[in-house]
């Protein structure tokens, strides 16, 4: 028996959720009783691999070959199925990423196992299989019964501690059985922005909405989230005049995020932009028009001109970062 | 080539969710229902496509699952231009048995695309795109933000951590589109609605088919405790709130 996670590399690094995802393996398996097993795919150092063991994974399965340098829903799934069929796991977890969406539901069919995606917490309870998870955009939570033997669950990225653990994995080759015939996504070209804090691993978010009148009045939000180490995001009318690119747009049809501190600049919060944002530990409101519901959703808010406030935002954050 | 959009048919995503029967549901009647808003993206796409003679698009089909209360939301679909459509006459369980019921349809007459919107927003499992193809045993993509259609090849561009990959993948396949898709949903127009009630609407029977989670019950979130106002003279106080109380900076 073993609780099977999928741990995703980038260009073979791991980062802070792969180790959350660990970490939730490792409890959901103390809870049930077993270890945790860790799957990697593709090229991964073992120096690297070894370091799932400090969050809880007791044995990591390496899995190396060509063409599994680019994402296959179906070759992918085939690789996690029969790791999950040797290691007679109960359960797979895997992030609630886009490579995690788009592998869960496929896993939980080959498995027959039952999916609860976007979760939390560990399960309430374990007979039956009870576990929370957000619907309605954040709006409610319901409880999930899975009734199959096996579960696949998805865990939301920022909403689960570290838990460090002494190393005691061992790193195992694993020889997936792949079909050649199986590879059909080919990737012709990659684009990609190097050196920026990705929307949805950043701790802290700086975001503006159509309260910042401009595309041109956006340095200093961009300087804001350079100084705190953040992201930069935006409202759905800012993505949507196309002021800022659509992979900023945050709130219901765009990017769900879980950031430690998120700073709503000009933003009226409407219900679809909270529930993209609603999982932020803290959420900062500065806006000009004090009705605006943003602030029944913010921890701290400031009534105020966005364009006067951010420069002394920014000198504020400065000195505070120099103390 | 024929593309087959998945609709899923929610609570407008204004609604205030309203607990009933002991808290195993939520309140259903006098809500507004609408097509899922990345369906809807999706179906704008299809019809785009449609429109372009080098795609050779020959159909654009809606398909959803649900009594006949989900009829308005599927004439919604015709009006905005699908050529016909399929309701499936079950009440959705979970996505398993979603998937189930819509590959059972679809095994029967295939289609080269189909289209699901990468979650609903009412159970938001982003999972029925994935298990349809599973159940299909054809080639998906998740996270697309872009699909073009041109001399039979799909090219798609699917959302990677920090950008995007161009892929290719052949026919059938099931993607699991995002925003970005399409610009604006489209919005039916007068001739398009009087069209849409003369455009075959076809019911078919469940499947016996079963469902591997069970919903048993929900909670609503705690209320938020009241914002901290600070003065806009005083910027500073909240930097120091951030650093000093919060602890985030």
């Amino acid at each position: 028996m073993s609780v099977l996670v999928y741990t995703e590399n980038w260009e073979g690094k791991f980062k802070k959720l792969s180790f959350e995802l660990v970490s939730y393996a490792g409890k959901l398996a103390e809870m049930l009783g077993t270890s945790a097993v860790a799957v990697s795919v593709g090229n991964v150092a073992n120096d690297e691999l070894q370091k799932l063991g400090n969050y809880g994974a007791a044995k990591i399965l390496s899995v190396k070959g060509t063409g599994l340098d680019k994402l296959d829903n179906q070759v992918f799934t085939s690789v996690l199925a029969q790791a999950a069929a040797q290691e007679n796991a109960v359960a797979v977890v895997l992030s609630n990423n886009n490579t995690g969406k788009a592998l869960a539901p496929r896993l939980s069919v080959k498995l027959r196992a039952g999916l609860v995606s976007g979760v939390t917490q560990l399960p309430s309870s374990l007979n039956p299989f009870t576990i929370t998870k957000k619907v309605f955009s954040g709006k409610a939570f319901a409880n999930v019964v899975v009734k199959t033997e096996i579960k696949v669950l998805t865990l939301a990225q920022n909403s689960f501690e570290l838990v460090q653990v002494e190393n005691k994995a061992v790193i195992q080759d694993f020889n997936a059985n792949i079909d050649a015939g199986l590879f059909k996504t080919t990737v012709k070209d990659v684009e990609k922005q190097a050196g920026k804090v990705l929307l949805t691993d950043a701790e802290i978010v700086v975001s503006g909405g159509r309260g910042m009148k401009s595309p041109d009045n956006w340095g200093p939000i961009e300087e804001l989230a350079s100084l705190l180490g953040g992201a930069t995001a935006c409202s759905r009318p800012v993505s949507d005049e196309g002021w800022r690119p659509h992979s900023e747009h945050t709130g219901q049809t765009g990017k769900i995020i879980a950031p430690n501190l998120y700073i709503a600049i000009g933003i009226s919060g409407a219900i679809q932009h909270l529930a993209g944002v609603s999982s932020s530990k803290y959420i900062v409101a500065i806006n000009n028009d004090k009705e605006a519901p943003i602030f029944q959703a913010a921890d701290y808010g400031i009534v105020g001109d966005a364009q006067k406030i951010l420069p002394e935002l920014v000198k504020a954050v400065h000195e505070v970062k120099a103390s | 080539m024929n593309i087959l959009i998945c609709l899923s048919n929610v609570p407008d995503t204004t609604t205030k969710i309203k607990l009933v029967d002991d808290n195993k549901n939520y309140e259903k009647t006098g809500i507004q229902w609408i097509i899922n808003p990345w369906d809807e993206l999706a179906l704008t796409r299809a019809l785009e496509l449609k429109e372009n003679a080098d795609a050779k698009v020959e159909k654009v089909t809606v398909i959803t699952l649900g009594g006949k209360e989900a009829e308005p939301t599927i004439r919604k679909a015709l009006a905005i231009g699908a050529d016909d459509a399929i309701r499936i006459d079950a009440e959705p369980q979970d996505a398993f048995f979603v998937a189930s019921q819509l590959a059972e349809v679809i095994k029967k007459n295939m289609y080269d695309l189909i289209l699901c919107g990468i979650e609903s927003s009412d159970y938001n499992g982003s999972a029925v795109g994935g298990m349809l193809a599973e159940l299909l045993d054809i080639p998906s993509v998740s996270a697309v933000s872009m699909i073009n259609i041109n001399g039979g090849e799909i090219s798609i561009n699917r959302e990677i951590d920090g950008g995007k990959e161009m892929v290719s993948v052949p026919a059938p396949l099931v993607t699991v589109v995002q925003k970005g898709i399409a610009k604006e949903p489209r919005i039916a127009s007068m001739r398009g609605i009087m069209m849409a009630k003369t455009k075959p609407l076809n019911v078919v029977p469940a499947a016996p088919v079963e469902s591997l989670t069970e919903y048993a019950g929900f909670e609503l979130p705690k209320p938020k405790a009241a914002c901290k106002m600070v003065s806009p003279d005083n910027v500073k106080e909240l930097v120091d709130l951030l650093h000093n109380e919060a602890k985030v900076i």
